[in-house]
């Protein structure tokens, strides 16, 4: 996930008369599901569109350890300290993962962070929301990891060989996340009456930002429809937002908390829970940079960035000395 | 062997418990405002280390104790002036160099440390000594090589980290205090006399900081009072009151 709103050089796509046979071949790869590698020919646009969208991926995985950071000081146990640490460096090596499968498309690490300090790259909206209390750690494990695993795992079947790669490791470890976020805020749902409240609070601020993460709905999502065709997606974001809905509802009551949305109810007919939609209208402000964290979270990237040019600048003179010195030895 | 006397074994185990609770607590402060990515995975990796070792030791102090405690009660639930960590963990972060300098000041120390304790006559000192050396010995070769690339590179980073040893170095000294808790531990064999380790750490950080073109600061002060909890610094109390603030706010609950 952490991939929203990702654009391609124009909506629609090109029907077989339109592509040229370097492009039709490429499609017939991706209907007969051949992964498309490195090497391979691909259309400029397929290109620019998975930079887009894995680094705006792994930015996520970066931007996202300041909000789980914001806990690591303040976990109330030895082992959730350790749970917490373990897993935000386990994000920081997604993001590392996700860029290396993004410089395989011929663009660097460096260049995608720029592009992110500038502002002309994104990450998912959802971490432009806050972690009030404690319980928004064991929240975003169970909500926004559980959304994230979702997309992922819809994603392992992407045609680009080096992401679809990235994600079936990633997977593995966001279940495992996922799972000690539930089991965070089951200690909670279960515990003082202080601490439900705090489950509660974490339930109702995130569950709309989590429905969020899966992008606009389809008819408004003007960029699906070529990466639906090049397989840069798999699923629609209604479809992923439905299965997120109908899986965490039951969890939700199993926990015994309320509801965050009135307008949940299981509809017999489609099979399916009803639910309300999110605020459109406040996940386009929160893109456009108006979410309640979007200036620190920005602001904290580029200071450590900043403030750590002396240190790369550093390193990077003593690798040149050292590499001279071995050079001079020969 | 002298048979050990329990008092002065948990207060051998809160200083070895302490050190690493208060270090991989600043340490975790730097997650996500690392220099570079590979930083952030570092140093994340190394407070989960050492948070980890502190479970083992304070697990272990708590049942020395005998009062039906925790390692958590015996981190969330001291104030500061039972804490028994030198005080060079807990000063504050610094820049990227100060937290790596002291990183590799305190690494240096740990691991001549842990090999001795691994093969002392405590059975569970030496157990969970034994599996926090092999972590130590990447930690102090990380830190080293960081110290060195950042010495030996600009000079601006030169600059900052000789900053940063001679801020810290006055710190260094308390690790080699000995006093009538070490004596206890010698006479039990459960532990070296710290002042004995004093030539094989600074042989050590002599090395490193030549490579690193570093000059180790004249002069022998040292300040202390962090292991005998005689006078901590002021940093202490503000580590400890966010470390501790949910434990204190909602007492009794589970987590």
């Amino acid at each position: 996930m952490y991939a929203q709103m990702i654009k391609t050089a124009r909506p629609g796509i090109k029907s077989r008369e339109e592509m040229t046979d370097q492009e039709r071949e490429f499609q017939d790869k991706i209907d007969n599901d051949i992964k498309i590698e490195p090497r391979d020919w691909m259309p400029e646009d397929y290109r620019k569109t998975l930079i887009r969208q894995i680094g705006q991926h792994a930015h996520s995985e970066v931007v996202g350890q300041l909000p789980e950071g914001n806990w690591i000081t303040r976990a109330p146990t030895l082992e959730r300290k350790a749970i917490l640490l373990a897993k935000v460096q386990d994000e920081a090596g997604h993001g590392l993962y996700l860029y290396s499968a993004a410089e395989t498309l011929g663009v660097t690490r460096d260049d995608l962070v720029e592009r992110l300090h500038e502002g002309r790259m994104k990450y998912s909206s959802i971490f432009n929301y806050p972690t009030l209390n404690w319980a928004d750690i064991g929240a975003v494990g169970w909500l926004v990891d559980g959304a994230a695993i979702i997309n992922q795992v819809a994603l392992q079947r992407t045609s680009y060989g080096p992401y679809s790669r990235a994600m079936v490791r990633i997977c593995k470890e966001e279940s495992f996340h996922a799972r000690q976020g539930y089991h965070a805020i089951m200690k909670m749902a279960f515990g003082t009456p202080a601490q439900k409240k705090m489950a509660q609070d974490a339930l109702n601020r995130l569950w709309f930002p989590s429905l969020m993460m899966f992008g606009p709905s389809d008819k408004d999502s003007v960029h699906s429809e070529q990466s639906m065709a090049w397989k840069i997606k798999v699923k629609t974001n209604d479809e992923l937002r439905q299965q997120f809905v109908d899986q965490t509802v039951p969890q939700i009551e199993y926990l015994g908390l309320d509801l965050p949305d009135p307008g949940i109810t299981w509809n017999e007919e489609r099979e399916h829970y009803d639910f309300t939609d999110p605020d459109w209208n406040e996940f386009f402000d929160v893109l456009k940079g108006n979410g309640p964290c979007n200036t620190d979270r920005m602001r904290d990237r580029k200071a450590a960035w900043d403030d750590g040019q002396w240190v790369r600048d550093g390193l990077l003179a003593h690798a040149r000395k050292k590499a001279a010195a071995r050079v001079a030895a020969e | 062997m002298a048979e050990v006397d329990n008092t002065a074994l948990l207060q051998f185990l809160l200083r070895t418990g302490d050190n690493t609770l208060i270090l991989g607590h600043r340490v975790s402060e730097w997650c996500g405002h690392a220099p570079i990515l590979e930083e952030d995975i570092a140093l994340a990796n190394t407070a989960l280390d050492l948070i980890g070792q502190t479970q083992l030791w304070l697990g272990y102090a708590a049942e020395v104790q005998g009062m039906g405690k925790s390692a958590d009660d015996l981190a969330f639930l001291r104030d500061v002036w039972d804490f028994r960590n030198v005080l060079l963990v807990e000063l504050p972060n610094g820049d990227f160099g100060q937290t790596l300098m002291r990183q590799f000041l305190f690494d240096a120390w740990h691991s001549i440390m842990l090999p001795r304790l691994a093969k002392g006559t405590d059975e569970r000192v030496r157990e969970i000594a034994q599996k926090a050396v092999k972590e130590v010995s990447y930690h102090v070769e990380r830190s080293a090589d960081t110290v060195v690339g950042l010495g030996d590179g600009t000079e601006e980073s030169h600059a900052r980290m000789q900053a940063a040893l001679d801020y810290l170095y006055p710190y260094v000294g308390e690790l080699f205090e000995s006093d009538e808790v070490d004596a206890a531990m010698v006479d039990a064999g459960i532990a070296p006399d710290p002042a004995s380790l004093r030539d094989e750490y600074d042989a050590l950080v002599g090395r490193v900081m030549e490579k690193a073109t570093l000059t180790v600061p004249d002069g022998s002060f040292a300040h202390k009072g962090g292991r005998t909890g005689r006078m901590h610094t002021e940093h202490l109390g503000h580590l400890v009151s966010s470390m501790q603030w949910l434990q204190r706010a909602y007492p009794g609950s589970e987590w």
